[in-house]
């Protein structure tokens, strides 16, 4: 389809683009303030445990420390969903948990004080599985979680916030199936999405009840609400935001390591910059929720579900923010993956005794697909059924619907996705490759290729608020206030676009503020794909809104009605007369016009990603390699190519398709320290083993806003590693159904490992 | 000791020629500093990143005698009378036009978030110094130690063997 847009969907630098080649953006970590001191936790190295004594006498007398602060010293600010989690407690609940602050002059020194402050603790038994933990006389975490179940239910999400998928008659489903099969599936590998910045703050307290906070995250705004709820409603926050060195949804909270630089602030009257090493980012920041469900399904000949019902176990870790609303939204995304008339799926967040899981993409969908998905492909098996045509047919239609987050039904009013995945099976090969469940592709002496098929979609492309301001200036230059944050989509090169387009004026007379809470006003940040709709449909509205003001002063000049002007480059002339035309100047040299746009939350539409993948299977070493992926989905309008193809081929990384391959977090289960919390022995894909990707995006219009266009980055992670399973399983013609697929377990698999116990050595 | 007696290292970065004081004073380099932290926090070269600080990510990766060296791996008091160039040195420093390279990840947008692009750059820069015209293969085994998590490497493979096309051309 032609183009006929003046900006949209044309490659165009990124506005930051000189600035990241050549050193000069300014990461959290690169900014210095006047007088600024270094903050450092101490962590605990036990597990579980009851903080007895704290004697800092020793690192208080060391040249340049300024503040240590304990449990006993900071004020009761608490997170979590429900806010149970003290940012210092006199109980440690992983290794890792924070027993003290501390700041210095140096990092060096701040380092050298930890070392000098002892700690007396009681310890305490831990518990890391989540069904030991649910044990009647299992290790309690908290008073206010008996059973260490964390309180369902998200109130941002409303009264009626989803907390399980309940409809319909499971019993009468199971009857109408011709074939029924369960089972227990786990994806419990716990990814870590890692992005290459660690997280970290810089404060700045002023008295007396003032924080200025630099933050790195893809949500700075939220950062304020946050904070304004963890310190009591008592702080007036005002937060910075740069750019973002990567988040996949990791870094939207980064509440405590915000509150650790406000307090040391607060105790020094000094800025303080806290930064984590990458040990800490590893294991004690956010992994992705280690997920386990064991459940049952019905299904038909033809491919119809008939009941699903299970119960789905998420692990938390110490503590939960938003695993609640994962689970809400994970319950949305099922459903729009999978039509089912009869559902039954409980889930349960579950207190674990090692660090929190948080957010990371695919929010809860990629971990119950990763789990749902080889259940039903059981089925499938049973009845000769092709997956591909399976998660056709099941995937949500216009006029189909389902319950989203808030516990409301909706329904779908987006395009119909058969096309791109019918466009994707076709230059993938699905047709040729797919030889049968359990059935290689092609077998090369030792090597035997299989094929997989996932898929993935959300209704979060049109989540939450977003507000904008577009000011128009007489020399014919305009100004976007939006809080948003360039964490590396590109989108605030991309709405400087919209705005272009809008106004028809040239991307570089477009200016933006930078991403601070006192002057931009309220943006829920991009999430969930929601950057491209919502986000864009706010700064969209402000622009339309800013031109009509614009049109209103100058229609009397023009002698016409409002309705007939229309603008570009600077100037306004009339529809049906282009000659008659004056410029923006004609308002006034001493006059702005400004615009207000608005988002109001939408969950009628949804985005799709369908992942095919081919594998490549070593019997002899059990290496697995992946060979070729192709991503198939509609956006409605592409905005910009080359940071959409971006998005899509990080459908590897982040905690994505790897997490099936080789990525996890080794807990050791007696000890409950992180084995492998460096990017050593953290496992991560180089430049040297790539596989070929290619990426199917078709222009269908969506009745999103002007541009048609909706989001797609986030699910790009979300399909492949459930898929991956699939080819891997097909290679070897067994089922597979433990994430990571690593060679040991490949070659347990094909029953090429002894079972004789070694000899030697501990065991 | 005395401040002028203390022990100095010569450093010429990004052409200029700096002399620094090895001692435990906050103005001096400790024989503890690594090279990125000297080129961050005392010459204020912040455009190379530390990420891991510990070898493994090729964020801080910066030519030092024109190899590419892991700057977080190195302590300054080792690289006296070396020749560095970080990323920030890239450009032109007469005409301050960019580098070819740093065009061309321009123009390919082959970055996301950016933060592991200055490491990449100068992973590429050593690369095609030694080899002015790669092989894909050879640009993704020249590459192989720079961690990019949003994954922008296909983009950044496009970019870098546009570069060598366009300084062969």
């Amino acid at each position: 389809m032609e183009n006929t847009y003046r900006y949209i969907g044309k490659v165009t630098p990124r506005r930051d683009a000189k600035e990241i080649v050549t050193g000069g953006a300014k990461y959290l970590n690169d900014l210095k303030l006047p007088n600024m001191i270094y903050g450092k936790v101490l962590r605990s190295p036990h597990p579980h445990a009851l903080i007895k004594k704290i004697d800092k006498s020793k690192a208080e007398k060391l040249d340049g420390v300024e503040a240590i602060l304990t449990w006993e010293d900071v004020p009761d600010w608490r997170g979590g969903t429900p806010r149970a989690t003290r940012i210092l407690d006199q109980k440690v609940r992983y290794v890792g948990d924070a027993v003290a602050l501390l700041a210095a002059t140096s990092e060096e020194i701040a380092e050298e004080a930890l070392h000098l402050i002892d700690v007396e603790y009681e310890l305490l038994p831990p518990v890391f599985d989540m069904e030991e933990a649910l044990k009647p006389d299992a290790p309690q975490l908290y008073d206010q979680f008996p059973g260490n179940v964390v309180t369902p239910g998200v109130p941002f999400f409303g009264p009626k916030s989803l907390q399980e998928v309940v409809m319909g008659d499971v019993e009468k489903g199971f009857a109408e199936a011709d074939v029924i099969t369960e089972g227990t599936f786990g994806y419990e590998n716990m990814p870590n999405p890692i992005p290459p910045e660690p997280p970290g703050a810089i404060a700045l307290w002023e008295e007396p009840n003032k924080v200025t906070l630099w933050v790195s995250n893809q949500a700075s705004y939220m950062d304020k609400i946050t904070l304004h709820h963890v310190m009591n409603r008592q702080v007036e926050v005002r937060t910075i935001g740069g750019p973002c060195g990567g988040s996949f949804g990791s870094k939207f909270m980064s509440w405590q390591v915000q509150c650790y630089a406000t307090l040391l602030s607060r105790a020094t009257g000094k800025p303080v910059k806290l930064v984590f090493t990458k040990e800490e980012h590893l294991a004690a920041f956010t992994l992705r929720p280690a997920s386990r469900m064991t459940a049952r399904v019905g299904m038909k000949k033809d491919g119809t579900v008939t009941a699903i019902s299970g119960k789905w176990l998420i692990d938390t870790g110490y503590y939960s923010m938003t695993t609640q609303s994962q689970v809400a939204v994970g319950c949305g995304e099922v459903q729009i993956m999978v039509r089912c008339a009869n559902w039954n799926l409980k889930p349960v967040i579950v207190c674990t005794n090692r660090n929190a899981s948080g957010i990371v993409r695919g929010f809860g969908g990629q971990e119950l697909k990763c789990t749902l998905i080889p259940l039903l492909s059981l089925a499938m098996e049973k009845l000769d059924i092709d997956p591909f045509q399976f998660l056709k047919k099941n995937y949500v239609k216009p006029g189909d619907g389902y319950f989203w987050r808030d516990g409301i039904w909706y329904t779908y009013r987006g395009v119909d996705y058969t096309e791109a995945m019918e466009k994707g099976a076709e230059l993938f090969g699905w047709k040729e490759k797919w030889k049968g469940w359990l059935k290689p592709t092609a077998i090369n002496g030792t090597k035997r290729r299989g094929v997989g098929v996932g898929v993935h979609g959300n209704a979060d492309i049109g989540e939450d608020a977003s507000e904008a301001y577009v000011r128009l200036h007489p020399d014919g230059t305009a100004m976007l206030y939006s809080c948003v944050t360039e964490h590396g989509t590109g989108q605030r090169t991309n709405f400087v676009k919209m705005v272009a387009e809008v106004l028809q004026i040239p991307m570089d007379r477009i200016s933006v503020t930078p991403s601070d809470s006192l002057i931009n006003p309220y943006e829920f940040g991009p999430a969930g794909s929601r950057g491209t709709y919502a986000i864009g449909g706010a700064i969209i509205a402000a622009a339309e809104n800013a031109k009509k003001k614009l049109f209103e002063i100058i229609a009397p000049m023009l002698e016409a009605d409002p309705s007939d002007l229309e603008t570009a480059d600077g100037f306004i002339f009339l529809k049906n007369c282009p000659e008659k035309k004056i410029p923006w100047k004609a308002m006034g040299v001493d006059r702005t016009c400004l615009g207000y746009g608005r988002f109001d939350p939408d969950y009628t539409l949804s985005n799709c990603m369908m992942t095919f993948v081919e594998v490549e299977v070593d019997t002899e070493t059990g290496i697995v390699t992946l060979v070729r992926v192709v991503n198939a989905t509609d956006v409605g309008k592409i905005i910009d190519p080359l940071g959409l193809e971006g998005q899509l081929n990080g459908c590897l990384g982040s905690a994505g398709i790897d997490s099936a391959l080789f990525e996890e977090m080794v807990l050791d289960r007696s000890t409950g320290h992180m084995l492998n919390a460096n990017l050593i022995d953290y496992k991560w894909r180089t430049f040297s083993q790539l596989p070929i990707i290619e990426n199917v995006a078709l222009e269908t219009p969506f009745p999103s806003h002007r541009f048609h266009a909706v989001g797609v980055g986030e699910i790009a992670t979300s399909p492949g590693p459930s898929a991956v399973l699939m080819a891997i399983s097909n290679a070897i013609g067994t089922w597979l159904h433990e994430y990571p697929v690593t060679p040991e377990r490949v070659l347990k698999t094909l029953g090429k490992t002894s079972t004789r116990a070694p000899k030697g050595g501990v065991v | 000791m005395k401040r002028s007696k203390a022990k100095k290292i010569r450093l010429k970065v990004n052409g200029e020629d700096y002399e620094l004081e090895v001692g435990n004073q906050s103005d001096q380099v400790k024989p503890s500093h690594t090279l990125a932290h000297t080129l961050r926090e005392t010459l204020g070269l912040t455009g190379t990143k530390v990420s891991c600080n510990e070898g493994a990510c090729g964020a801080c990766t910066v030519l030092m005698d024109n190899k590419a060296v892991l700057s977080c791996m190195l302590l300054t008091v080792e690289c006296d009378g070396k020749s560095i160039t970080t990323i920030e040195g890239l450009r032109d420093s007469e005409t301050g036009r960019l580098d070819p390279l740093q065009e061309a990840f321009i123009n390919h947008s082959a970055f996301q978030c950016g933060f592991c692009t200055p490491g990449i750059i100068m992973s590429a820069k050593a690369l095609l110094q030694e080899n002015p015209s790669p092989t894909e293969e050879e640009v993704k085994e020249g590459l192989s130690g720079n961690f990019c998590r949003c994954i922008s490497h296909y983009h950044v493979i496009k970019a870098v063997m546009s570069a060598s096309r366009e300084a062969r051309s």
